[in-house]
């Protein structure tokens, strides 16, 4: 078998298990957003133009409480900049690889792929290391599309009455699970969450994401600050 | 600014931060103090859609009383603290707060 391909199904190996918490998320993204108002064609577009969970479903919640474009632009943003995190440790792996391939595998990159191909990218170190991360970002790409579509089909059967816009909370809920055993993040995500939900209704422009996220990231500078000078 | 200028503009700032990331960023440019910060982002973010969502009804106003939202979300995170299991945690707030609307 060719090495490429190899490596590209053993992307596909270590993330699918990673697959499984994008299956709800994918119905409940197309769900919702037929809800809200949006046409199948855009949100399928959603998930074929942004291909980001988080950042599709909070541009859905402002745009439904109607915020401004450039405040869902610069929220998406922010909810974005924890990308930046992995650049140090992913880009060195990277670096050789031609232009085209950095802009194909950064369409691809998720949170879920990066974290599996990181891990094989410190133990190998061939030159076709990065087809990995290539299929590991295909196989959550061809969920990510399918469940949108079935979220779209379903989203006409399901009634409102179940209330399936209390999954946004949940799922983002979900995504801080491991947070929650560590106190300096614990104070942060309260104090986010109260700045935002007191500034709901009184930051301009819907802009309370921002805000809230800006206050609990300078909690989280100071806290960490004051937790090394105790040491 | 049409919906697909929209949605446009949102897939391009996610590529970029990502495309950023892997073309532009070199190893010095974060240094450890900075890669510390940066890992708060989503405690930092998700909440800020967490708290509204489920303390506020649709007009924004606050809804403390006789609100199932409240239960099932702390439900859902004492099921995601012991479990560590993103799809426990989602189901067991739902399937609680079917329960707390439909049953009780």
């Amino acid at each position: 078998m060719n090495t490429k391909f190899r490596v590209f199904l053993k992307g596909v190996f270590d993330v699918s298990p990673l697959m499984i918490p994008v299956v709800p998320f994918g119905l409940i993204f197309g769900v919702l957003s037929i809800d809200i108002g949006f046409s199948p064609i855009e949100t399928m577009g959603m998930s074929l133009i942004i291909f980001g969970g988080a950042s599709q479903i909070i541009l859905l919640q402002l745009f439904s409480g109607g915020a401004s474009s450039l405040v869902i632009i610069s929220s998406v943003g922010a909810v974005n900049s924890r990308h930046l995190l992995y650049g140090a440790v992913v880009s060195e792996h990277l670096s050789e690889l031609k232009l085209i391939w950095k802009i194909v595998i950064s369409y691809f990159l998720i949170d879920q792929a990066f974290a599996r191909s990181n891990e094989y990218f410190k133990k190998n170190n061939d030159k076709d290391k990065y087809f990995h991360l290539f299929g590991g970002g295909i196989t959550c790409w061809v969920i990510w599309q399918t469940t949108t579509f079935l979220g779209i089909v379903l989203g006409a059967f399901i009634p409102e009455k179940l209330g399936l816009s209390f999954a946004v909370p949940l799922t983002f809920l979900a995504l801080l699970v491991n947070d929650f055993r560590k106190l300096i993040n614990v104070i942060v995500i309260i104090i986010s969450g109260l700045v935002a939900t007191f500034g709901f209704n009184y930051v301009p422009y819907k802009a309370y994401v921002i805000v809230a996220g800006v206050t609990a990231l300078l909690t989280a500078a100071i806290l960490t600050k004051l937790n090394k000078k105790n040491e | 600014m049409s919906n697909w200028l929209l949605i446009i503009y949102c897939g391009l700032i996610t590529f970029l931060t990502r495309f950023s990331m892997i073309a532009l960023l070199k190893k010095e440019m974060f240094n450890d103090r900075i890669r510390e910060i940066l890992s708060f982002v989503p405690s930092a973010i998700f909440p800020a859609i967490i708290f509204p969502a489920i303390f506020l009804d649709n007009s924004g106003d606050f809804q403390l009383e006789n609100n199932p939202k409240i239960m099932a979300a702390i439900i859902a995170m004492l099921i995601g603290i012991i479990s560590q299991n993103i799809i426990a945690t989602i189901i067991s707030g739902l399937a609680s707060y079917w329960f707390l609307i439909f049953m009780v």
